[in-house]
């Protein structure tokens, strides 16, 4: 099945008028309506929000500082907590909006009225990315607040050399715009696995694994060689080092490069699985 | 659709065709799952997955050092120093101050501590020691500080005894052969609160006494210590285990450190009974000597005499070595070897929610239901399949791991503390029955759900976020505690291999092999877990239509 034997029939001027630029406009309209007109996304996205401030206000909550106590605590990071596991239904929004098509049969129609693969899946991306940002902002402005609120009562003061958290302080702006941005990527990273996978159940499996293997696998492996390679070229733990806002020079990857590495994992993803959509039938 | 309506079997022979029809029904789901090759290559995926991260953690995690100055770089076992072992071959940490004299024969020794007092590293956390004589120390004492009366077959490392003794938080209490521990008398001891302590050698019975004033004894324990000789070294000693301040931030773990001394002061020490040396000697036994000189005596002597009171100061622990944490040894258990189980695991369980949901994605179900109409056996049938097909894998995988790393982390010089056989054949088939039992729990959520992305979901965030919660030390070790107590991630539990003993102050971590349930009961709850799943998918799975 090639992509050009499907493509709608082009009669009259109407038709014609529509260039390959309009194509990605009536795509993403589509992907739009896909999304917004079943229930599952809507609750995904409320999901990543609520998680994501309520996982970060428990882990601020739990955390205090006792007088007299050095507490060696990176308060942005701290209460950005929740991006860890806001992450994971980020991670299932982008793998159901193409595996949901795969299992259903629709792909075989999105295919029908839009060939070519490239363009679905530019669409995808864009719609999925621009959802997980806008609820990645929420969720990481609720986190920020939940901090800005909570740690000065726990002894995170700034007459004990910790910093405000709040936008007006430019790591803590750096940490919260990064995870929005890390959220997006971790959408865009799923959205790829998804298309190489298929199958909702393996690709869910392996994109939970893409991300949760790297930490847990550091969280013990003692050789400090294998550490070091893990911390800048993991995914996870790499794109995380945009929430780091004290002892940057200790890093193994300062923060932008981290959420670069992440973004060609990204890159990768997506390209792999767009290949894989050009080259295989739906 | 009702059972009763498409059962073929007549009533006399029913119970025998039941008994064949889950015979066929374990053979057709057998088969099912055989024939998937996408499942057979998830469950070799678990597995490979299991033993590659297991060398991957093991691997390279080699101690280099140099024994003699200017010497040749050495690395991994030959680096080791002298590893004590106890009367029961568990690894052990045996240094303190010990002042003592022979004694042949069965004999008693009783003597009064009035005061418990140390210093340990300051890490900047209090004032510098008022004293000035070490700025870096302050005034203080370890929880398990401490100081009283032993009983030791001899003064070398490892070696058996029987001590009752004081200590700076947990009162007064007899301890003997490095992982006994009875409680005696609560409270601190001091100037106005005195302990008096006893200790009377019959045979290889040791029994111990406590008093609060000298007349009135009360029986704490007995030991039996099998083969002590006749001559055995008797008196005092002080120890103090080290000063270990770990402090917990996202993402991770640091712990800083430094050594701890406890001095006690004894006094109406007797000796009864036997025949013994007549002249106190101070020793050091496993290098145990105060950091700090006692004032008024030359450098690193232990203790002083005078006018029967003594003051005796040491350094270390008498106490079984632990995983991490307390122990200055490299130490290592064999569960560690173990870790990539929880990895395979995220395979086995999209294999086991699959192996149930793809039924209805395909329909399946529909056959499968019409061919045997009764939803329980059906259950039963996929829950046996995938449970014991992940039991095997998991057993062959646990073997192979801890076959191939256990060797490597011993050669690279880390101390695997022994464990008996019978624990070792319940880490390994324990954690291949938690596999196994997580995989139930999988098919049974799936069955429920009928959604593979749901199923998959919601057992990995079971399973695997309260595990992540922990190694990345995100969630306070109190609370920490509590999610491996009532998640299906209280499982993990059986892979501890070495007991927690309450007398050495491990911080709890999960990183450690340390979990915060028995191992069986840990299995238990995740088994409970996996009950309320395959029941819950019994009644949906009776209530809905395929």
């Amino acid at each position: 099945m090639t992509g050009t034997a499907l493509e709608p029939p082009r009669i009259g001027t109407r038709s014609e008028q529509r260039a390959s630029g309009t194509a990605l406009t009536d795509a993403l309209h589509a992907e739009w309506t896909k999304l917004r007109t079943v229930s599952g996304p809507s609750w995904l996205l409320l999901a990543t929000v609520v998680l994501t401030v309520a996982v970060s206000t428990a882990a601020v909550g739990a955390t205090r500082c006792p007088a007299g106590l050095q507490c060696p605590v990176d308060t942005t990071k701290l209460s950005l907590t929740g991006v860890q596991f806001g992450q994971a239904v980020v991670a299932i929004l982008a793998v159901l909006a193409i595996c949901n098509e795969y299992s259903t049969g629709m792909i075989r129609v999105t295919f029908a009225a839009l060939p070519r693969r490239w363009t679905v899946l530019a669409a995808k991306a864009t719609i999925i990315a621009g959802l997980v940002l806008a609820a990645g902002a929420v969720a990481a402005l609720g986190s920020v607040l939940a901090g800005q609120l909570i740690l000065p009562g726990h002894g995170f003061t700034a007459a004990r050399g910790f910093h405000s958290i709040s936008l007006g302080y430019g790591p803590t702006l750096r940490a919260a715009g990064g995870s929005v941005l890390y959220f997006a990527l971790i959408a865009l990273l799923s959205l790829g696995i998804a298309a190489i996978v298929r199958d909702s159940a393996v690709s869910i499996g392996a994109v939970l694994a893409v991300l949760y293997i790297f930490p847990l696998v550091l969280a013990f492996v003692t050789n400090t060689h294998w550490q070091h390679r893990l911390e800048r070229w993991a995914p996870t733990t790499a794109g995380l080092t945009i929430q780091d806002t004290t002892g940057l020079h200790s890093l193994a990857i300062s923060p932008w490069d981290g959420l670069g590495v992440l973004a060609i994992w990204a890159g990768a993803a997506l390209l792999a699985g767009g290949l894989a959509l050009r080259l295989r039938d739906a | 659709m009702s059972a009763g309506t498409i059962s073929p079997a007549p009533a006399a022979t029913k119970q025998g065709a039941d008994r064949a029809g889950f015979g066929h029904l374990l053979h057709a789901e057998w088969t099912k799952f055989r024939t998937v090759r996408g499942w057979v290559i998830g469950m070799i995926l678990a597995a490979l997955l299991t033993v590659l991260l297991g060398l991957l953690t093991v691997s390279g995690s080699n101690i280099g050092c140099q024994n003699s100055p200017g010497g040749p770089q050495l690395s991994g076992k030959a680096c080791l120093p002298y590893i004590p072992h106890g009367p029961g071959g568990e690894v052990v940490t045996d240094s303190f101050y010990f002042v003592h004299q022979p004694l042949t024969g069965n004999g008693t020794i009783t003597a009064r501590i009035t005061s418990l007092i140390g210093y340990h590293a300051n890490l900047g956390n209090g004032p510098a020691h008022a004293a000035g004589e070490v700025p870096d120390t302050v005034a203080g004492l370890m929880p398990w500080s401490k100081a009283g009366i032993i009983i030791k077959q001899n003064t070398h490392q490892g070696s058996a005894y029987a001590a009752m003794l004081a200590t700076a938080s947990y009162g007064v209490r007899m301890q003997y052969n490095y992982v006994h521990d009875t409680a005696g008398l609560p409270g601190k001891v001091t100037a106005a609160t005195p302990r008096w302590l006893r200790l009377t050698r019959s045979g290889d019975t040791i029994t111990g006494y406590d008093s609060t004033d000298g007349r009135h004894w009360a029986e704490v324990g007995v030991a039996h210590l099998t083969g002590l000789p006749a001559t055995v070294q008797i008196g005092m000693f002080a120890t103090s285990p080290s000063y270990v301040q770990t402090s917990t931030s996202f993402g991770g773990q640091s712990s800083q450190g430094g050594p701890s001394q406890a001095t006690g002061v004894f006094d109406d020490v007797t000796l009864s009974g036997g025949s013994h040396g007549g002249t106190w000697v101070g020793t050091a036994v496993g290098g145990g000597g105060p950091s700090i000189p006692i004032a008024g005596v030359k450098p690193n002597a232990g203790f002083k005499a005078a006018n029967g009171t003594f003051t005796v100061a040491g350094s270390g622990d008498i106490a079984p070595a632990t995983p991490g944490g307390g122990s200055m040894l490299p130490t290592a258990t064999i569960d560690q070897s173990l870790t990539g189980a929880f990895i395979g695991l995220i395979a086995i369980v999209v294999v086991a929610a699959m192996f149930f949901t793809v039924e209805f994605r395909r329909g399946l179900i529909r056959t499968t239901l019409t061919a045997t109409p009764r939803r329980g056996p059906v259950l039963a049938a996929k829950a046996l399949v995938i449970g014991g097909v992940t039991f095997v894998v998991g057993l062959v995988a646990c073997v192979v791991a801890i076959g191939i790393c256990v060797p490597i982390m011993r050669n690279h010089g880390q101390v695997v503390l022994p464990v008996s056989a019978l624990t070792e054949v319940r880490v390994i088939v324990g954690t291949a029955a938690m596999l196994g039992i997580a995989a139930v729990f999988a098919t049974a959520i799936g069955a429920v759900v009928r959604r593979s992305a749901a199923a998959i979901t919601i057992v990995i965030v079971a399973v695997v976020l309260p595990f992540l919660l922990n190694a990345l030390n995100v969630l306070p070790s109190g609370v920490g505690a509590w999610v491996f107590r009532l998640t299906p991630a209280a499982g993990l539990a059986i892979e501890q291999s070495i007991p927690h003993y309450q007398q050495v102050t491990t911080a709890y971590s999960v990183a450690r092999g340390i979990y915060p349930l028995p191992p069986w009961a840990g299995l238990l709850v995740l088994c409970c877990y996996a009950a309320a799943a395959l029941g819950l998918a019994l009644v949906v799975l009776r209530r809905r239509d395929a």
